[in-house]
């Protein structure tokens, strides 16, 4: 299926991988470079159909560390980007988003987790990849992760995780897994016109003024594109406002703050969160990812017995939405983190809040946390 | 004439905080820099049009210097970012600039499928048959017997021809020079970037502090004395026994073939995509091509 350029709205029965595709043309990527890798493979597949019809360019590569060179090169080009792994791919891809994240190069990263170490379980679900996403590059740098639990969000969040990217000029890794990648369910995709879509600021000086790493209010410095006049340099070195390599301990430090300040004032924008049924909430699910899909139906369930839950769902891990994460920490007497992995995101939970309540609901075997393991575990706090 | 030698030395360089360079006092890679510049600077391309990427090794630090869109990326990945770039703007002269081990150690799986898909590239690979940046340490092209950091007592591996694996791989255009015979380098180097498809252009050079040291050819000037006597020409070469060969190699334009170039291939594509979407009404008639002609 194709969605056209569109006046109304449509409705379509997606898959997660597909909707990410629709999200990231919808939101103007005109580029993808990857190599295929199960649960992630429909994302190549599709983007190879449709980039061509608009304009855009695919490429198979040879391995996922020359897709990431790929996808920097071609944004730095000026062409939103996007590629999409699975684990074992994912861990080829960090050497080359660190160079993103240290050249400041907006692209889009999709994971689609699968159980692993290693080849691990290539066609099961589950959620061990959300500490890679944070630090599997070598050396401190700042990032967004946003994790995606249904086919609707795997098309909005997209879209978001293009607009960030080139908002605050970084790389973003969006999380989907197994599950959300393969199931099927309706969505309406909006009419175009209704899409908010957000494009790197150019610069406005002349080519002899700009500074590609210059400083300014936001820490976010304008992006020109590589071939529109605007000639420098561009390296993974540190490096200082000119673009040129520089050591000195204030370049270096001064380079650091500002990568965390920008997405430190992007803050309230940047941490995305979804709230169901907490107004009265007594106990909490935190979730990210395919497990807030049984989140919803087991604090239904506890609800249905008198209980009052009620859960928090984490769109955006890092940097980590620590305001809405101790606000429900705060409220509840107990608070549950389920995860699909052994304990991966509630040592944050545990860092913002160390007085809560934290309980853990682990499964690491390649199945899903089901709705009704949630609400025994409800049942029992 | 020397005015305006020095004058394309002066608008090709990033004269403000760039130098004293990188590079030890002799090294063959300022030859080298010199050459691609000449090259450059006689096909009158615009520098905004200009794309110059390298990898990591002391060959890395050579786009830092140029006054053209360049790039220091990823130790042996360059070129997939050239392919990025090329791709999402084929209109830009894309150049990248490896050692070799950047381009056949760590970088031998995208230098081989670079070759093969053909991208209009033009990528120089200067072989000094040593890691430089890193101490001397041996590379896929260490001679047999040569000593290195990691060789102590005489590499035990057999090394391959950059030249041949490129034409293997289905370069378009390959050549070997040197950094002794630098205006045949001028030469081969402005051949690799007109040509339309990906060109190779492997540069015998010097690592007179490591290579050199270990290996009895401890300075530029040895160096120098060595390309001279024992490169030879192709058309030389082709008429030599392989004992007469033996430790020689040959200079010059190795191969030059005409086959489709990548980008070419890719709109013949687009233009297939457009008219079935059409075709299949799921995109209003003229739409599809409209947004591509935006995108353009
Ligand atoms: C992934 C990675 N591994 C290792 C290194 C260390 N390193 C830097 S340059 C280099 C080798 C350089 O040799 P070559 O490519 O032949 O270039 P030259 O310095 O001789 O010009 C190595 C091993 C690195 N930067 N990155
Ligand atoms: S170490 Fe060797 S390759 Fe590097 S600058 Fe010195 S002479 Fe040149």
């Amino acid at each position: 299926m194709t969605k056209p350029v569109t006046d109304t709205e449509q409705k379509y029965l997606l898959q997660g991988n597909e909707a990410i595709v629709e999200g990231a043309l919808a939101a103007g990527c005109r580029f993808y470079a990857g190599y295929p890798i199960t649960p992630s493979s429909e994302i190549a597949e599709l983007m190879s159909v449709k980039l061509p019809t608009v304009g855009g360019t695919f490429i198979q590569m040879e391995d996922e560390i020359a897709s990431m060179g790929a996808i920097v090169g071609a944004s730095l080009a000026g062409v939103k980007s996007l590629t999409a792994t699975s684990g074992p791919g994912f861990s080829l891809m960090q050497e080359n988003l660190g160079y993103a994240s240290m050249t400041e190069v907006p692209i889009v990263v999709v994971n689609v987790m699968r159980g692993g170490p290693s080849t691990g379980l290539p066609t099961s679900p589950a959620q061990a990849d959300v500490m890679q996403a944070r630090w599997g590059t070598h050396g401190d740098h700042a990032i967004i992760v946003l994790a995606v639990s249904s086919v609707a969000d795997s098309y909005e969040i997209t879209i978001q995780a293009f607009n960030l990217a080139e908002k605050y000029r970084t790389p973003v890794i969006l999380l989907s897994d197994e599950i959300v990648g393969h199931t099927r369910e309706a969505i309406t995709l909006p009419p175009n016109k209704d899409i908010p879509i957000f494009n790197r600021i150019k610069p406005s000086v002349p080519p002899e003024w700009y500074l590609p790493y210059e400083d300014n209010s936001r820490g976010v410095p304008p992006m020109a594109d590589i071939g529109s006049g605007y000639r420098h340099h561009v390296t993974g070195l540190m490096h200082d406002a000119k673009g040129f390599p520089n050591f000195s301990p204030e370049v270096a430090g001064g380079f650091l703050k500002r990568q965390y300040r920008k997405l430190a004032n992007g803050a309230d924008e940047i941490q995305m969160t979804k709230q169901f049924m907490m107004d009265d909430a007594e106990i909490a699910i935190i979730t990210y990812g395919a497990v807030s899909r049984s989140a919803i139906r087991a604090v239904r369930m506890a609800r249905e017995q008198g209980i009052k839950a009620g859960f928090l769902q984490l769109v955006t891990l890092w940097p980590f939405p620590k305001k809405a994460v101790d606000a429900v920490c705060r409220k509840c007497r107990a608070v549950l983190v389920p995860e699909m992995n052994m304990g991966q995101m509630v040592r944050e939970v545990r860092a913002v809040n160390q007085t809560a309540t934290l309980k853990q609901l682990n499964r690491f075997d390649g199945k899903f946390i089901t709705p009704q393991i949630l609400f025994r575990k409800l049942m029992s706090l | 004439m020397v005015e305006q030698a020095s004058k394309v030395r002066h608008d090709f360089l990033r004269h403000d905080m760039n130098f004293p360079h990188v590079w030890c006092p002799g090294c063959g890679l300022g030859i080298v820099l010199g050459s691609l510049i000449r090259a450059t600077a006689s096909l009158n391309i615009p520098q905004d049009e200009l794309v110059l990427a390298s990898g990591i090794g002391c060959t890395g630090r050579m786009p830092a210097y140029v006054d053209f869109n360049t790039l220091h990326t990823t130790h042996g990945r360059a070129l997939t970012f050239s392919t990025g770039i090329k791709l999402a703007n084929p209109s830009l002269t894309v150049m990248t600039v490896m050692g070799d081990g950047d381009a056949t150690a760590i970088g031998g799986n995208h230098f081989i499928h670079a070759a093969r898909r053909n991208l209009n590239i033009t990528a120089i690979i200067v072989n000094n048959m040593i890691y430089g940046m890193t101490g001397g340490q041996y590379s896929p092209t260490t001679p047999y017997g040569a000593k290195a950091s990691t060789a102590q007592y005489g590499h035990i591996e057999h090394s391959f021809s950059i030249a041949e694996l490129a034409i293997t791989a289905g370069a378009s255009y390959v050549a070997r020079g040197t950094v002794h015979h630098v205006p045949q380098l001028d030469a081969l180097i402005k051949g690799g970037i007109q040509k339309r498809g990906f060109a190779v252009i492997e540069i015998m050079s010097n690592c007179h502090t490591y290579y050199g040291r270990q290996n009895g050819l401890g300075d530029p000037v040895a160096y120098q004395k060595h390309f001279k006597d024992h490169a030879v020409t192709v058309n030389k070469a082709e008429k030599m026994s392989p004992e007469e060969m033996d430790g020689k190699f040959s200079i010059g334009v190795l191969a030059d073939i005409d086959k489709p170039a990548y980008v070419d291939e890719y709109q013949h594509i687009r233009d297939m995509a457009c008219k079935k979407t059409t075709e299949q009404g799921e995109t209003k008639g003229g739409e599809c091509a409209k947004e591509r002609l935006d995108e353009m």
